[in-house]
């Protein structure tokens, strides 16, 4: 521990490279490959057609193997390069193999068959990316309604979060009024009583509303959420309440100095809970596993991992479609990375 | 005091969008404002809180109510009304148990199983999620080139869906994986890292701390920053060797969210769900079968379905987070205090 302590403190550059500087270095190399390299690998993978993805050692870019119709064969058939007995190399086609030898043609005899042992030959390969992956379950599956579920869901879920929030963030900060202390800490007594112990019962009553088997029944049970209210009631604080005195002399009604005046100035906080509240609906997944039964009603969280739980998993089609569902993510990444990391340090929320 | 108010910011578009927006606030308007000449203006406030309150009472509140009361009945119907009442027959079956390290001694032995998973999860998780988050931290925290970008590498898994997470990571550790492909390189055989007991429990420990570990990074280099740089200095000056400002300085002040980040931790682990649920689906077997998914099938998934039993169990495990998080509470109000003292 003393050793790690040491490194704290050392400087890179004062006395040359002092075993801390590297151990640094080796940390922070070894976390870009570990925190990026399963990304990579998954996108990579993404382009890959079936046959490319069972081959082991896996290849790390995406090939297939050339084919070539020729004449007397109905199906393309699969080009080698062969070593011939001369030593010449020669290029063609496979007609079926048995046991370690490969029956061939030449492109240019068709009719001609040539006994090959499998050690002799390779495959002509050539970079080839699988864009069919993405293409089709748009078409095949109901991978569209996924989407659009999810972004019906996280759109609507986030839109009310922040309406309703907000309006009780209003009231808890600018407003004296009996029981005010009572429904803050009933908000944040709520902190303590997360989805997993409460599904049982939660599912009843979602039931008994009838929003089983409807997206509703999703987004409802999620939108006041006592961290909304915390960090915007926070944020309220710290308006001067002269502003709202002046609009009152000005026989602005409530809700004007509501949506006219307290909304615009905590445009910073309702932004940083909009970024918060994507994420999370987005990546929601074990709510809406219990609430939406039926196909057609899946988020692509549900679809992706009913998907990937078959018997016969279409990697092919699930890696491209996990691409496509990281993708809002990642660029709420890159773009708005700041506010999140701003948010997590100022409240330790997430 | 028009002038006062700030108008939206944003572009022309974005006004344009907002057009029919401003129409129905204003036409709300007119209703509200006979709303609020029968309440008065401190009767609005009963209004801006009702919707929250709604929404809070009926979906969070009486469902907390009502757990207690459902983990008191038995039989498979969904409405309390229609459920048979049992008394405590539900936690005598949970604890039923010759020998409770044993769980195949138990009534339930799925149950016990999971708990013991779970409680070896969260051992091993916890102690080594702290200790990557704190090395990332210290590291973040030295004189770096490019900090907000190494910051990002580590955030990244973060934001991640758990179920991406747990396929990505369900890709790699397959058979024709990219884990697989550099141990061939190396010379080992292929192997099926998640049909092995040990090597799939220890997957779902790494697999969450690799999802997880950046949120707490986060909080301990806030923390880390915050102490202040003359400290160092004056310790420096007196000749303090580094190791012992280690422990005298940064640790001491780092306690506060040190504590608020191990019980964070402690939280997230008792409820694992999403990720293993994806990657290993609670097999091989049970191995890794934590308690959120006992509930989860006991309630619904499967064929024999008890939601009394899930009820009780779910209780069970509320009552340990209530444990956790009011700890979290009280060390959360002392780090405030020292806050406010520095």
């Amino acid at each position: 521990m003393s050793r790690l302590a040491e490194f704290i403190f050392r400087r890179r550059g004062r006395n040359g490279w002092h075993w801390t500087d590297i151990f640094t270095w080796v940390w922070l190399i070894g976390g870009l490959f570990i925190m990026f390299g399963p990304a990579v690998w998954l996108v990579g993978s993404s382009f890959k057609s079936p046959a490319a993805l069972a081959e082991f050692p896996p290849s790390i870019m995406p090939y297939v193997t050339q084919k070539a119709t020729i004449e007397g064969y109905d199906k393309p058939l699969d080009l080698y390069e062969v070593t011939m007995p001369d030593g010449s190399k020669k290029v063609l086609a496979e007609v079926r193999r048995i046991g370690i030898v490969s029956q061939m043609v030449s492109p240019e005899k068709p009719t001609e068959i040539v006994k090959v042992k499998i050690a002799e030959r390779t495959p002509v390969r050539t970079m080839s990316f699988a864009t069919s992956n993405y293409s089709e379950p748009f078409t095949h599956f109901d991978f569209v309604r996924y989407l659009w579920n999810s972004v019906f869901v996280t759109v609507t879920a986030t839109l009310i979060t922040l309406i309703v929030n907000s309006m009780a963030a209003f009231a808890l900060s600018k407003y004296e009024f009996r029981g005010r202390t009572f429904a803050m800490l009933l908000i944040l007594a709520t902190l303590m009583v997360p989805l997993s112990v409460i599904m049982v019962p939660l599912y009843s009553i979602v039931s008994a509303l009838g929003l089983f088997n409807n997206l509703w029944g999703v987004i409802l049970p999620t939108v006041a959420t006592p961290t909304g209210v915390f960090i915007l009631r926070q944020y309220m604080l710290t308006i001067p309440d002269e502003l709202i005195d002046a609009a009152r002399m000005d026989k602005a009604s409530e809700w004007q100095i509501y949506w006219r005046i307290i909304l615009p100035l905590t445009a910073p906080a309702l932004a940083v809970l909009a970024i918060f509240s994507v994420v999370w609906r987005w990546n929601d997944f074990l709510w809406p596993l219990i609430v939406l039964s039926r196909k057609e009603l899946y988020t692509l969280q549900v679809g992706l991992s009913i998907y990937s739980g078959e018997l016969n998993v279409q990697w092919h089609f699930i890696l491209a479609m996990t691409v496509v569902t990281m993708i809002p993510v990642v660029l709420v990444f890159i773009f708005l990375q700041r506010f999140i990391t701003t948010g997590i340090a100022g409240t330790g929320l997430k | 005091m028009k002038a006062d108010v700030p108008k939206g910011s944003g572009s022309g578009l974005g006004e344009t969008a907002m057009v029919p927006v401003r129409l129905a606030m204003a036409a709300i308007d007119a209703p509200l404002r006979f709303v609020q000449r029968r309440l008065g203006i401190g009767g609005m406030a009963t209004f801006f809180l009702l919707p929250n309150m709604l929404i809070f009472g009926i979906f969070v509140l009486l469902p907390f109510f009502i757990n207690f009361a459902y983990s008191m009945t038995g039989g498979t119907a969904l409405f309390l009304p229609d459920r048979s009442f049992v008394g405590g027959d539900q936690y005598a079956r949970l604890f039923d148990c010759a020998n409770y390290a044993d769980p195949n001694s138990c009534a339930e032995d799925t149950f016990w199983t999971a708990v013991g998973n779970t409680a070896w999860f969260v051992v091993l998780q916890v102690t080594l999620m702290i200790l990557f988050s704190l090395v990332t931290a210290l590291i973040l925290n030295r004189d770096l080139m490019a900090r907000s970008f190494w910051r990002a590498v580590f955030f990244f898994p973060v934001l991640l869906s758990p179920v991406v997470v747990g396929l990505i990571w369900k890709w790699i550790l397959q058979r024709q994986g990219l884990l697989n492909f550099g141990l061939y390189g190396l010379g080992f055989e292929p192997y099926t890292w998640l049909n092995d007991r040990n090597w799939s429990f220890a997957a779902t420990v790494g697999v969450s701390i690799w999802a997880h570990m950046g949120f707490y990074t986060l909080i301990l280099l806030a923390g880390l920053q915050a102490i202040p740089k003359d400290l160092y200095e004056a310790a420096e000056m007196d000749g303090t060797r580094p190791a012992r400002a280690f422990w005298r300085i940064t640790l001491p002040l780092l306690m506060p969210n040190l504590l608020v980040v191990i019980v964070l931790v402690l939280i997230r682990a008792v409820q694992i769900f999403d990720e293993v649920y994806v990657l290993t689906g609670g097999g091989p077997g049970t191995s890794t079968l934590y308690i959120t998914q006992y509930i989860y099938e006991t309630g619904f998934a499967t064929q024999l379905r008890n939601p009394g039993l899930a009820a009780a169990a779910s209780i069970l495990m509320g009552g340990v987070l209530v444990v956790l998080t009011l700890v979290q509470l009280g060390l959360g109000r002392k780090g405030e205090k020292k806050g406010a003292r520095k």
